[in-house]
């Protein structure tokens, strides 16, 4: 078990959501869109040169800005 | 007595789709989050029992992060406060917990609600069963499953608007994550599946190294299927249309008029070489009609039906995502390639879709962006037919000058334009097989926005310019700026009258560039700065709606001087 941000982890893998490294503001957009502590997150891809990260949570798919998914801290 | 039903919900849930099926009023629905930017209303029933039926953009919660949000959670506080509304709250049954999340916000307003569960039939199809009976009573308002592409359950909808109540449902504001959890489990079950070969490909196509490729295909594939059904209408229908049924009739007018008479300038214009040529007469009832009809209407319609398969299977967000880098260097983020697409058919459209975007900036830059370097299609379609008969080497040069002041000017923009830029942050919606009905109904709506609310410019525009003619205005224009264009641009004056009638109708500046005998270099010049200097009357009225009075003049004059110093340097480089 190890707590990492979204964008060091791997494309296709599971985690766990743990923490989100942000204000309230930032909190609130991510936890309207699913995405909060607790909750199960899969990676599914990447974009290279620090582009947007691709997650699925629950049946939806979600393209996350790299600075924001930095933010979010996943054990997997 | 309920007066009026407001749509609310997550957006790409369907309900603009929904409300087409309860007013009868079309509106156009599309696979991505935030299709519906503004609200539009429609009633049910007529006379006394009129309901009153509003579509709001979709919201993910009711504290609001764009301007289509705010609009949402505006018009709620109306509803609200006018104490004969309740609100239909539209819901993703294969996202339930996400979109019980706004429910519940919705519960503690003081409003009657009632559920329609949404994609009923995609929740069924990929193993998800909902007890809508047990929501029903867990949350006290009344849950109806509906599939609104076919229209089922939409009776039962209506038939129950009137059960709709305030949320008795009570929980601590605090813990509403937890409380959503709780009811998801005890009314969703869901039968675990693999992944399918379908979902695999659709993973494909957003992994970048394949993601890029399959894009730069796609995009290719569907600019050659443009140019094919344009130009296959084109010379199979409308111009043997015009050429062998339209040209008679018009002689015989024309012998009626009399060649040469005033009326006879307006309404058929020149006779070239003694008969009537649709591309340089200029009548109301000859170019006048050509313009939209024959050479413009085949492309529009060419467009839509390929914009209408990107958006309604789901590929525009995955565009977005593969793209967010490019669009960084712009200062904005992926998001702006729906409205930047949206502009490659008609600009206002692409205005108006800019509201996804969600601060002042990045509308500020991607609206006027568009405005000077994206051609609408009517336009396109003309330089087409103007430039289209040299190749490439006529084509090329103006669309590669205009995506390059895309880029600069873009670029430019991002350094100077103060405010901020957040990142990319959306919902991709799954791949959908396009409702071949519902996208036919989209793309003819489109094509009679077109022929409603273009076709009436172009043929005051052609009057103008007869009566500009006549009354020897342009000719003073280019004694007084003639010797100037020629110079700086090139360009003989009469193509400044060009630049003054692209106010009214950029197609229709396009066509007048048509009898004066320009060659490559000059028709290039003229179409990018026809393209650029200045928006059509309809672009520059929601221009200023959407940017307000100050930055739509700073945005016309980084227009008018980008337009002039382009024009220059092409004239001193090609």
């Amino acid at each position: 078990m190890s707590a990492i941000p979204l964008t060091n982890m791997e494309s296709g893998k599971k985690g766990k959501v743990i923490e989100i490294q942000g204000g309230r503001g930032l909190i609130a957009r991510l936890s309207a869109m699913g995405v909060r502590p607790g909750i199960k997150i899969t990676k599914i891809s990447g974009q290279i040169m620090r582009g947007p990260v691709i997650v699925r949570v629950g049946n939806t798919q979600i393209a996350i800005g790299f600075g924001m998914a930095s933010r979010v801290i996943v054990e997997v | 007595m309920i007066k009026k039903v407001l749509l609310m919900g997550n957006p790409n849930v369907g309900k603009s789709v929904i409300f087409s099926r309860l007013t009868g009023v079309k509106l156009i629905a599309s696979n991505y989050p935030g299709t519906t930017v503004e609200f539009c209303q429609g009633c049910i029933g007529s006379g006394a029992e009129k309901i009153e039926v509003v579509d709001a953009p979709g919201t993910y919660s009711l504290e609001p992060t764009s301007p289509a949000e705010e609009v949402a959670v505006a018009m709620l506080d109306r509803a609200i406060a006018a104490k004969d509304s309740i609100v239909v709250n539209v819901i993703d049954a294969t996202n339930l917990e996400r979109n019980l999340n706004l429910t519940l916000q919705l519960l503690k307003k003081d409003i009657p609600v009632l559920i329609a569960l949404n994609l009923w039939d995609e929740a069924k199809h990929i193993g998800i069963t909902i007890d809508a009976e047990s929501l029903e009573r867990k949350l006290g308002i009344p849950v109806v499953p509906t599939v609104a592409i076919t229209g089922e359950g939409i009776n039962v909808l209506v038939s129950r608007l009137d059960q709709a109540r305030c949320g008795e449902y009570d929980f601590v504001d605090d813990e509403r994550w937890h409380e959503v959890g709780r009811i998801v489990d005890q009314v969703q079950t869901i039968k675990h599946k693999h992944h399918t070969i379908g979902e695999r490909l659709g993973d494909l196509t957003i992994h970048p190294w394949t993601g890029i490729p399959i894009a730069l295909l796609v995009v290719a594939v569907l600019f050659f299927i443009i140019r094919l059904i344009g130009e296959g209408l084109i010379s199979l229908v409308t111009d043997p249309f015009f050429n062998n049924i339209w040209a008679p009739l018009m002689m015989k007018l024309s012998a009626v008029l009399v060649p040469g008479s005033f009326i006879h300038k307006i309404i058929i214009g020149q006779l070239i070489d003694g008969s009537i040529d649709f591309g340089q007469s200029f009548g109301i009832l000859t170019t006048g009609l050509y313009v939209p009809f024959g050479a413009v209407l085949p492309y529009i319609f060419a467009f839509y039906l390929a914009l209408s398969v990107l958006e309604d299977t789901g590929y525009l967000p995955r565009l977005a995502v593969l793209l967010d880098n490019a669009l960084h260097i712009i200062g904005l983020h992926g998001m702006a390639i729906i409205p930047m697409l949206l502009a490659c058919g008609c600009n206002v459209p692409g205005v108006m879709a800019t509201r996804i975007l969600e601060t002042k900036r990045e509308r500020f830059i991607a609206a006027t962006l568009m405005s000077i370097s994206i051609p609408c299609m009517a336009q396109t379609a003309m330089i087409f037919g103007l430039l289209g008969k040299h190749g490439l080497r006529g084509l090329l040069p103006v669309f590669v000058t205009l995506f390059a002041v895309w880029l600069i000017t873009g670029n430019i923009f991002r350094v100077a334009v103060k405010g901020e830029s957040p990142e990319i942050f959306t919902e991709i919606p799954p791949y959908r097989l396009p409702h071949l009905p519902t996208m036919m109904k989209k793309v003819w709506m489109r094509i009679y926005w077109f022929t409603h609310d273009a076709v009436p410019f172009v043929l005051l525009g052609v009057f103008f310019v007869n009566l500009l003619y006549a009354f020897g205005v342009i000719p003073l224009i280019g004694k007084l700026v003639g010797p100037l264009t020629a110079r700086v641009f090139g360009l003989p004056f009469e193509a400044i009258g060009a630049l003054l009638i692209g106010f009214f109708r950029k197609d229709l500046a396009v066509g007048m560039l048509a009898p004066l005998g320009l060659n490559i270099k000059q028709l290039v010049i003229a179409c990018v700065m026809l393209t650029m200097s200045f928006p059509c009357i309809a672009t520059f009225a929601v221009l200023l709606k959407e940017l307000g009075v100050l930055d739509m003049i700073k945005a016309a004059i980084v227009m008018l001087a980008s337009a002039f110093f382009v024009g220059g340097l092409l004239n001193l480089i090609l």
